[in-house]
């Protein structure tokens, strides 16, 4: 779309929803599109300005619900946990669905298949296929263990995590994990994603 | 009603496929397929002759029709309420998904969320971080639209060496199409003011497994929308109530129910449904991310698997067709396994990004025939026959099947799901 047409349409929006925002039909007879003429038009218009409802947020109330970690570590919070710990934490949590040692359980597989991603059953575990460890952290704290998520504590995470990552091979079995370490660690797969899809803008 | 010119019934293609001018000229085709019964008027059933029902505060469908039930899929040991359910294309027509049959997919049950407590906060690389509830999106300018929403995995079981049997919607019912309105989220990220370094917006859910996806700012600002109400009413909870969103033509995962935050970042988060799942494998060991589009793809939902043929005569093939890029441009249907197709009449409106509903007129010989659609879309994407689909992607792809689906009619008047 060029900048001109945007501009342009946005305009059209603009007054449509200051129509729409004091109840008024009036300008919808000239620089406004025709009533239904907005709906599935062959390009979107551009967003309506809106009331300016939105209620201003603390960073306080945001670090509350902001339970995203990136890649990067951003987000991790302190605490730390060791494979130790956390095959207590997994023996008495996670070991009922997800098998001994990350295997033969009743849902998914965690650890092993490294090596088969080529072959005709590609086994799809943290350790063969995860491409970030902070995935691991975030995925725990976030909706695990199933029947009871937001239950561990940030240490049962980074311990939990810690273990899953060393019965993969990928850390050692004293490795301590936590908001430094864990965006260090080096997943064997990290490099096979290729992105379909990138920002244009 | 108009009379049958004696070339009208002249074939359009192979097998008994009639010209789609049968739908477009008033009354001829259903006069065709409809038998009036002799002397009906001279009968007055037990219905006529007294009052029928009271009126009703929330109504309901016929009891005669109890029998259209979204097919419940199995969920693995200990997460019951997640898993999916799907809509039975077979027993529907049109384009749009009645709400009670709308297909579910949950990643940790459908939440009870009371609106007066839910907000949604946005906030991350922005200029103001700013929360919104129902009540106060609810006075935001409205925009209402008609979309599709498929699960990326829908159809995976056609990846299979051998054809799975099942119905249309079992085989492909992870897909429904809705009117949705709600706010466009470019009039909310207005609000809040993105800074330039902002790419990605991270949009998380309010169930139990706070399910979480990236996507690519472009789209945000483009058609996405947080979506209030579908077909009229609020959203039903296992669509999102109290708010959802709407991302066309992308895959289902990516429209974030139960929407409780969007997070303005620099590169998307790498959550677990972006790496370890909704990721697509290829033969040599890496996998594709972030395939968001859907791909151009149509079924025939009538005839289909489940559905009895009543011997040789004329019917009516009906199906559904849609792309993830934009309007369906043209649908073509054969009725000898590939050999010949004809153009099938597609029924207005025709809308980007929404289900489009096809139909053609056959007279069935009675005898074994092969029944396919192709469609294509605005963009000149044609739907790919099976083969070339499963020779681009390998065994281990899971995700985005959209090959040509073919129906074998048997003599006796049975389908099922044959690979051709």
């Amino acid at each position: 779309m060029s900048t001109s047409s945007r501009h342009a349409r946005r305009l059209c929006a603009v007054i449509a929803a200051v129509v729409t925002v004091l109840g008024v039909n009036v300008a919808a007879q000239k620089a406004a599109p025709q009533p239904g003429s907005e709906r599935q038009t062959t390009t979107p218009p551009a967003a309506p300005k809106g009331p300016a409802l939105g209620v201003p947020v603390s960073a306080e109330e945001i670090a509350a619900m902001d339970i995203s970690i990136g890649p990067d570590g951003a987000g991790l919070p302190t605490g730390s946990g060791t494979p130790k710990q956390g095959a207590e934490v997994y023996a008495a949590k996670c070991i009922v669905c997800h098998g001994p040692e990350g295997a033969n359980g009743v849902n998914d597989r965690l650890a092993g298949g490294q090596g088969t991603l080529t072959s005709a059953t590609p086994v799809k575990t943290i350790g063969s296929y995860w491409p970030y460890a902070t995935t691991v952290f975030d995925y725990v704290r976030r909706a695990m263990p199933y029947p009871t998520p937001h239950s561990l504590s940030d240490g049962e995470a980074y311990a939990v995590t810690a273990y899953l990552l060393h019965l993969n091979g990928i850390i050692g079995a004293d490795d301590v994990m936590d908001a430094r370490s864990l965006p260090k660690v080096k997943m064997p797969n990290q490099a096979g994603f290729i992105p379909a899809t990138k920002p244009r803008r | 009603m108009s009379k049958l010119k004696p070339n009208e019934l002249e074939p359009a293609g192979g097998n008994g496929l009639l010209p789609r001018r049968l739908f477009l000229t008033s009354g001829i085709a259903l006069s065709l397929l409809r038998a009036v019964p002799a002397s009906a008027q001279q009968n007055v059933p037990a219905w006529m002759k007294a009052p029928g029902g009271p009126l009703r505060p929330y109504g309901d469908r016929s009891p005669h029709e109890s029998s259209v039930q979204r097919i419940v899929g199995p969920a693995m040991p200990g997460t019951d309420g997640s898993g999916s359910s799907r809509t039975p294309l077979e027993r529907l027509e049109g384009m749009i998904t009645p709400n009670s049959l709308h297909f579910e997919r949950n990643h940790s049950g459908v939440p009870d969320i009371p609106p007066a407590q839910h907000r949604l906060v946005i906030h991350g690389l922005v200029r103001r971080s700013l929360a919104f509830d129902l009540e106060k999106l609810s006075r935001y300018p409205l925009i209402s639209r008609i979309h599709f929403v498929e699960c990326s995995g829908n159809s995976t079981a056609l990846y299979a060496a051998k054809p799975a049997q099942g119905g249309a919607g079992a085989l492909h019912g992870l897909l429904s199409c809705a009117e949705w309105t709600g706010v466009p989220l470019g009039t909310l990220l207005d609000e809040v003011g993105v800074l330039p370094t902002g790419k990605w917006v991270l949009a998380e859910g309010a169930d139990a497994a706070a399910m979480s996806r990236s996507i690519p700012i472009d789209k945000a600002l483009d058609d996405v929308m947080v979506a209030l109400y579908q077909n009229g009413e609020r959203l039903r909870p296992e669509n999102g109530y109290p708010m959802r969103l709407l991302v066309p033509g992308w895959e289902g995962n990516t429209n974030v129910k139960w929407l409780r935050r969007l997070k303005v970042t620099a590169e998307p988060l790498m959550t677990k449904d972006e790496t370890s799942k909704y990721t697509d494998l290829l033969p040599d060991g890496k996998a594709m991310q972030f395939t968001f589009p859907m791909g151009v793809k149509s079924v025939i939902t009538s005839p289909s698997a489940g559905l009895q043929m009543q011997g040789a005569g004329l019917y009516q093939i009906s199906g559904l067709a849609w792309s993830g890029a934009g309007r369906i441009r043209r649908v073509d249907v054969s009725a000898d396994g590939g050999k010949t197709w004809a153009p099938a009449a597609l029924s207005a409106p025709v809308l980007p990004k929404a289900l489009t509903r096809f139909r053609m007129a056959w007279r069935w010989n009675g005898e074994p025939a092969v029944l396919m659609s192709r469609a294509v879309d605005d963009s000149g994407t044609v739907q790919p026959a099976r083969d070339a689909l499963l020779g681009r992607r390998g065994a281990a792809y899971r995700y985005h099947y959209h090959a040509v689906q073919s129906w074998a009619v048997s003599a006796t008047g049975e389908v099922r799901n044959v690979y051709i």
